[in-house]
């Protein structure tokens, strides 16, 4: 099908953008890498009457070590961070994480903030900045803030960011030597949306988990951190008994919600089968 | 606002000017606009890849991009690169190998294979099937698709 029709702007500054997004009287939308609201518009789920095309921002792109944080700006495609040595180096969670997202063609235009903005349940990165407890950087009218990953997605496709608010950037502190990472996916063909997913990063010291985050995705509305089953493995030894109580612990962690293709039962068993492979691969 | 947008851009090497509805996506721009119908639609919402089309010499969807956002970017479409003859040795094994059988899905993958050998001299067939993942053969010739890439590249790698 073929969108409705809407105007088109591109500002060349942030602030110009604020003030497009701040007129109350008009629904618009940012267009990033369009790769999730193209097929929105040309389906007609959505009929903004204005796109705000941020892809002049320059200063929105771009992947920078500073410090002991990597910033990624939101406007960053997909190809930049899976070419990335400074990703490569300091947050090789991400760079296992990327080429799992769609198909060559996809990454070259979707944008780093945009997966992050939209909130999409089966996306791999949301799971994975919570993972690493990262901090998405946000400007507004009122101003900047910062808020922690887990607390910036509320439900399906539902996040913290307030009327005219756009996600800029995002914090990741940099991996240690101590580092443990884990991605995972099932799903029905490379590429396609995920049935069920899992992001882990850890500080081991030896068999032993120092800390542990442990975050799922396409499993509920939200990526969802099994905080009670990291609480089990957190200062303990990584063995049979301690990954078994873990993960016996997700009945209680997860609350799947069903979808076309899986029951909520299916999903607890795609969760706890993500977390038994990949911790037991730690292990040997 | 004004209900159309100019859009000057270069397309397989020649300048272009086009005044177009914002919502027009790249596709339909070169198909109806510029009347290069070589570049297929299929599912117009990103999941054939019947729609690549290069970008400032990346592949892109062209059903996910606004044909706006072209503007003062490079075009190049499936005629450009027949035109030129960079890639008629990858045309040549899609016929050796029959990987084209409707046609609907070629352009497409022609587009990603070339993409793909740019990136990668020497794929493995998983690796080519990877990066095809995007772009769908309802025919479903796969087999013979991920032949004739193969062949291309070790034809260009010198062997035969
Ligand atoms: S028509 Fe663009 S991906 Fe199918
Ligand atoms: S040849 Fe018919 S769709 Fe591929």
């Amino acid at each position: 099908m073929k969108p409705s029709n809407f105007d088109y702007v591109k500002p060349k500054t942030l602030e110009e953008t604020l003030t497009l997004l701040g007129d109350g009287g008009r629904d618009s939308v940012v267009l990033a890498g369009g790769q999730s609201l193209m097929p929105t518009l040309n389906m007609r789920l959505s009929a903004p009457d204005l796109l705000v095309d941020i892809n002049g921002l320059d200063e929105l792109s771009g992947v920078k070590l500073e410090g002991n944080q990597i910033r990624i700006g939101a406007l960053t495609r997909h190809v930049e961070v899976e070419n990335s040595s400074v990703i490569a180096e300091n947050c090789p969670l991400i760079a296992l994480a990327m080429p799992h997202i769609a198909h060559p063609a996809i990454r070259n235009r979707g944008t780093f903030g945009g997966s992050i903005a939209l909130a999409d349940p089966a996306a791999e990165l949301p799971a994975c900045i919570c993972a690493l407890g990262a901090k998405i950087e946000i400007v507004g009218p009122g101003g900047d803030r910062k808020i922690v990953a887990k607390d910036f997605f509320k439900d399906l496709y539902e996040t913290d960011l307030k009327d005219g608010e756009i996600v800029t950037a995002v914090e990741i502190p940099v991996t240690s030597s101590k580092t443990k990472i884990a991605f995972d996916e099932l799903s029905r063909r490379h590429g396609d949306y995920a049935m069920a997913g899992l992001a882990v990063n850890a500080i081991m010291e030896g068999k032993k988990i120092e800390n542990i985050s442990i975050c799922f995705f396409a499993i509920s509305a939200t990526p969802v951190l099994a905080e009670g089953a990291a609480g089990i493995l957190n200062n303990g030894i990584l063995d049979d008994d301690s990954l078994g109580k873990a993960i016996q612990q997700l009945e209680s962690d997860l609350d799947p919600l069903p979808d076309l293709y899986a029951s909520r039962a299916l999903k607890m068993h795609y969760a706890k089968e993500l977390l038994k492979r990949n911790l037991e691969s730690w292990m040997s | 606002m004004s209900k159309f947008v100019q859009v000057t851009t270069t397309v397989n090497g020649e300048n272009v000017s086009r005044s177009v509805e914002p919502r027009t996506n790249l596709v339909d721009f070169v198909r109806y606009d510029l009347e290069l119908t070589g570049s297929h639609v299929g599912c117009e919402h990103g999941v054939c890849g019947a729609c690549t089309i290069r970008l400032n010499g990346e592949i892109v969807r062209g059903c996910l991009v606004l044909a706006a956002q072209a503007d003062g970017g490079v075009v190049e479409t499936i005629e450009g690169l027949s035109e030129s003859g960079k890639i008629s040795d990858l045309q040549d094994s899609f016929l050796t190998r029959n990987a084209g059988q409707c046609g609907s899905c070629t352009p497409g993958m022609l587009l990603t294979a070339d993409s793909l050998l740019e990136e990668n001299k020497a794929p493995t067939r998983t690796e080519i099937r990877e990066y095809i993942s995007g772009n769908y053969c309802r025919c479903t010739g796969f087999e013979a698709i991920v032949d004739a890439i193969e062949m291309t590249s070790k034809k260009r790698r010198g062997g035969s």
